[in-house]
């Protein structure tokens, strides 16, 4: 019951914080701070709700694997999109 | 032979059959929403215009709030199941079939009201956003065109075009509508160069934001079902092999607590930010 | 042990031992021997109907604009006149006045591209992976490591379906208006969204829904295995123990669950743009013949790339692996030794599986990437080679010092080693971003690819069916007409790809409907880079020897099916004295496979151990 109140807590806070002044000077803050709490907010899924924090080492060794190569799929096609040769600029 | 370890947990891994293949199951499901938040990244940052505000952050809010709550259900219904407490895993169980339906529910308002909402640019060069009188769905031009209809009464978002419309007067419009506030004009169909209501077509915001939201939907749609499966099937297995039913209970309730993930993160991505 | 019981028990009573009708046994069949049966058969259906298209495609390119012969006339029949031309000849009749005749079968360039794309599509997604990984996947596996069936039997059978209804998907979009896909197999947009703008369902369409099907199909099959893999392993099979053929199933099973995702969300993306006038992957400003298209704009064709390769690479080392396993079971057996570095080969199939998800631009190197992110792909892919080669060498050094014995399964087994060399060797100079520009969309690639699938893949899954035929029905395919379907295929591959080179070194690029004669130098003279003569002409030759090795898969064909009946009988469940547990059964193996779990008590190759009676020591044999 604790996690479903944190998780409440959670999503009212991730409102108001997109509501505060900064997200329209520095966007990029903003959206780290809602990726952190959807973040935080989804590691108490995951980890209660879903029991991963008990959870044998398999389960954990194929969402590690997961987490990998889903961070690789979109690090490295954000970055292919912002690598320009000298003196070009793609416009996608 | 029968196959082993359907129920029981082999001893070196710890699992039965049913957990590891959900648990690939959603690495694989990680990996498709995970492609399609990437596209989302990517088609925004690419970018030159993107549009805030158009989507309703209460009603968003709320059935975020839905959907944990049925998170929180299933995982007493398991837990019920565990202490062999059946009657009360059918409460449960139906608490969060019906917390699905009513986040689909809520999604299909939401959908309506993107249906009815129109963006038209005239001859004249003017760009507005809002409604049609009578609130039709999925005009376009072409079938306006085809009808041979003359005029239509539009009722613009704000006295000045798009850039208004983007400040977050959705959240008013509900009430704007009750209140009876519009003002029709009416815009004769020969001035316009183009009508679309918010749909995929329209612009890529709104295709990424269907894509993902309609998958999901999907999933959360697939979930229930299952769900529902287990309910009205569940007192048959739970007599004979109770042991087995609550595996599936289990392993229905690691989708849905999935399910939950995503919408956790697709929440801020497309209502805030 | 007694929870076991227990459940057996119950699931015992509500099983009820009688024979089941035939729509349940051989239809709708939950046997993974069955429905290994089930793909191998239709996959192999799929391969000869992808070659048919290929020897279709090789006439246009060999003479182009002229009529195919004996067939040209039905395909016109078929697929109608947009698709198929005609020739207009005069005739001359007997008594002098001149008559029109009509001679159909010219293929035109949209079936040219047609043909193609669903040559590369039929090939890698519903020949290829379904034999591989789902025949000889599904049929071999449980037995290897000794388990009753899949973990999953229904979703087995689903998983089988799927790939069916898939099939049939991408085969009917031969006959709609429209025709089939003719976007390339890699349906890079924004061709692929207008290639057909009169029809909006359109054969682009059915592909994607084919696609769908199908990559469902693999994401079931893979959760199967690898969750098969992972509990149903018998008493005593520990990871160390796996005949390598299992842990290259099993990286195949991650490769597939991992990497098909993505491009079912492309996949999703792109039919939204066909039929839904998205703009997922469609620039804003598009312009086809002068006209702005009228779509919102704002997508990136890039990200459609990024999307589809970052599936296609894995994809091509699921093609691969499985067939490497099986070589590497058929070497152990017929050299009677164990395979040299079991451990290495372990680790660098984990390798290979781990880090075929972080190459994939290099198919993307002419795309304008930037000179970080080449060297990246550039680097993690020249990384990538040499687990394959410590594979290769490995097997290599099996054979030194070994009792080899020459029959058709080793024979084929044998040829894909150096084949499957040349394939990966000439993939080197297209890793390389300086060279691949040269490279990028020639022939070369063509030959690359096709060395590594076609002599490389194709052999060893031939190898396979050799070799577990006799486990499968209880008879030996025809030793002679085996090894000279080796041999003539041998000739013949190596006769269609090896001139690939030569081709693509002098720059002739890919998919062209006419085989180059635009570019050579007889119609483009003086022209820099045109192609000499003796490249166009190497493709009279590439066509012929591929239509020979059509061919030579007759006498393949015909055994498969005499032998069923009249091959020579087995003498023995294990006829060739092979240690891994799938030997062990009766042939062919009952449902269940086991009468009870078998307990293995060795590794998986112990071959000419020094002491024992026999020089093999199958695995459930105690020490």
């Amino acid at each position: 019951m604790f996690i479903f109140g944190a998780l409440l807590v959670g999503t009212i806070l991730t409102v108001w914080a997109a509501t505060l002044e900064f997200n329209k000077t520095h966007p990029a803050a903003g959206i780290t701070v809602a990726l952190i709490i959807a973040s935080v907010k989804s590691f108490l899924v995951a980890g209660y709700f879903m029991h991963l924090i008990s959870e044998k080492k398999a389960i954990y060794a194929t969402l590690a694997t997961t987490a990998f190569f889903f961070a690789a799929l979109m690090g490295l096609t954000l970055w292919s999109m912002h690598d320009f040769p000298f003196f070009t600029t793609i416009k996608y | 032979m029968e196959i082993p370890y359907t129920v029981t947990p082999r001893r070196d891994t710890g699992l039965y059959n049913a957990k590891v293949g959900i648990w690939l199951f959603l690495a694989s499901e990680v990996m498709l929403f995970g492609a399609l938040f990437s596209s989302y990244v990517l088609l925004r940052v690419g970018a030159d215009k993107w549009p805030h505000g158009l989507l309703n952050i209460p009603i968003g809010t709320f059935n975020t709030a839905v959907l944990i709550t049925s998170s929180v259900t299933v995982v007493m219904a398991w837990a019920s199941l565990k202490l062999h407490q059946f009657n009360k895993f059918k409460i449960y169980m139906t608490a969060t079939i019906l917390c699905a339906l009513a986040f689909v529910g809520i999604k299909t308002i939401e959908y309506k009201d993107k249906f009815t909402h129109y963006s038209v640019r005239l001859a004249d060069g003017r760009t507005m956003d809002g409604h049609i009188k009578g609130s039709p769905l999925f005009w376009s031009l072409k079938k306006l065109k085809d009808k041979n209809v003359e005029t239509i009464e539009f009722a613009p978002d704000a006295a000045h075009g798009a850039a208004a419309a983007a400040h977050g007067a959705e959240a008013a419009k509900p009430a704007a509508h009750a209140a009876g506030e519009h003002q029709f004009e009416i815009i004769k169909v020969s001035d316009l160069t183009y009508l679309s209501a918010y749909v995929p077509s329209h612009n890529t915001y709104f295709a990424i934001y269907f894509t993902l939201t309609g998958l999901h939907a999907a999933h959360v749609i697939g979930g229930a079902l299952v769900m529902t499966y287990i309910l009205l099937f569940g007192g048959k297995m739970w007599r004979t092999q109770p042991d087995r039913l609550t595996n599936r209970v289990e392993v229905a309730g690691l989708f849905w607590h999935f399910v939950d993930l995503v919408w956790i993160f697709l929440f801020p991505v497309l209502y805030l930010l | 042990m007694a929870e076991t019981h227990a459940t057996t028990h119950t699931a015992h009573e509500a099983h009820a031992h009688h024979e089941l009708p035939f729509m349940r046994k051989y239809i709708f069949s939950t046997d993974h021997k069955v429905i290994g049966i089930q793909y191998g058969i239709t996959a192999l259906c799929f391969l000869l109907f992808g070659f048919l298209l290929m020897a279709a495609m090789r006439w246009q390119m060999a003479y182009p604009n002229d009529p195919i012969p004996v067939v040209g006339g039905l395909l016109q029949k078929a697929l109608g006149e947009d698709m198929v031309a005609s020739k207009t000849v005069e005739k001359v009749n007997p008594d002098g006045t001149k008559t029109e005749v009509k001679i159909p079968g010219i293929m035109t360039p949209d079936l040219y591209n047609a043909f193609g794309a669903m040559h590369g599509t039929i090939m890698v997604f519903l020949a290829i992976v379904p034999l591989a990984f789902g025949a000889f996947g599904n049929f071999v596996v449980p037995l290897q490591i000794g388990a009753p069936d899949m973990v999953f039997p229904r979703i087995n059978m689903v998983s089988y379906q799927c790939y069916f209804g898939g099939g049939v998907v991408m085969l009917a979009s031969f006959f709609i208006p429209g025709g089939a896909a003719k976007s390339g197999w890699t349906s890079y947009s924004p061709l692929a969204s207008i290639a057909d703008l009169s029809h909006r369902i359109d054969g682009q369409t059915f592909w994607l829904i084919g696609m769908v099907l199908l990559i469902t199909s693999s994401l079931l099959g893979a959760v199967n295995f690898i969750a098969t893999i992972i509990q149903l392993r018998a008493k005593g099979m520990s990871w160390m123990r796996l005949p390598f053929f299992v842990w290259a199933q099993f990286v195949t099973g991650f490769l597939l669950l991992l990497a098909f995702p993505p491009l079912e969300a492309a996949g999703v993306m792109q039919l939204m743009d066909n039929v839904f006038d998205t703009s997922f992957f469609l620039p804003s400003g598009l312009v086809i013949a002068g006209q702005t298209i009228d779509v919102s704009g704002g997508g990136s064709p890039l990200l459609w790339q990024h999307l589809f390769w970052f599936l296609g690479h894995p994809e091509v080392y699921v093609l691969i692996l499985p067939a490497m396993g099986i070589v590497a079971e058929i070497i152990a057996c017929n050299t009677r030794k164990p395979l040299w570095g079991y451990k290495a080969l372990v680790h660098s199939v984990l390798a290979i599986g781990f880090l075929s998800f972080i190459v994939w631009a290099h198919h993307m190197y002419l795309t304008g990437m930037g000179t970080k992110i080449s060297t990246f792909f550039q680097t993690t892919t020249m990384i990538i080679s040499i687990p394959s080669v410590i594979i290769l060498t490995a097997l290599f050094l099996s054979l030194w010092g070994g009792s080899i014995r020459f029959n058709t399964p080793m024979l084929f087994a044998l040829a894909f080693l150096p084949m499957f060399g040349i394939g990966g060797l000439t993939g080197l100079p297209l890793g390389f971003n300086a060279s691949d520009i040269l490279l990028h969309d020639t022939y070369y690639v063509i030959a690359h690819f096709h060395y590594v699938v076609a002599p490389g893949t194709i052999f060893g899954l031939m190898a396979g069916i050799y070799y577990w035929y006799p486990k499968a029905t209880g008879r030996f395919m025809n030793e002679f007409w085996g090894r000279v379907h080796f041999v003539l295929s041998f000739v013949f591959m190596n006769l269609v790809f090896g001139p690939m080179f030569l081709q693509g070194l002098a720059g002739m690029l890919r998919r062209m409907s006419d085989g180059g004669a635009t570019y050579s130098i007889t119609n483009s003279p003086g022209v820099e880079g045109a192609l000499s003569e003796f490249v166009i002409h190497l493709n009279r030759d590439i066509s012929r020897a591929a239509w020979l090795l059509g061919l030579a898969q007759i006498p393949f064909i015909i055994n498969f099916f005499w032998s069923l009946k009249h091959g020579k009988k087995i003498e023995s469940d294990n006829p060739w004295q092979a240690t891994t547990l799938e030997w062990q059964t009766p042939t062919p193996p009952p449902h269940g496979n086991f009468n009870k779990e078998p307990e293995v008590h060795r590794g998986p190759y112990d071959y000419s151990v020094p002491g024992a009676k026999t020089d093999f020591s199958p695995q459930n044999q105690p020490i």
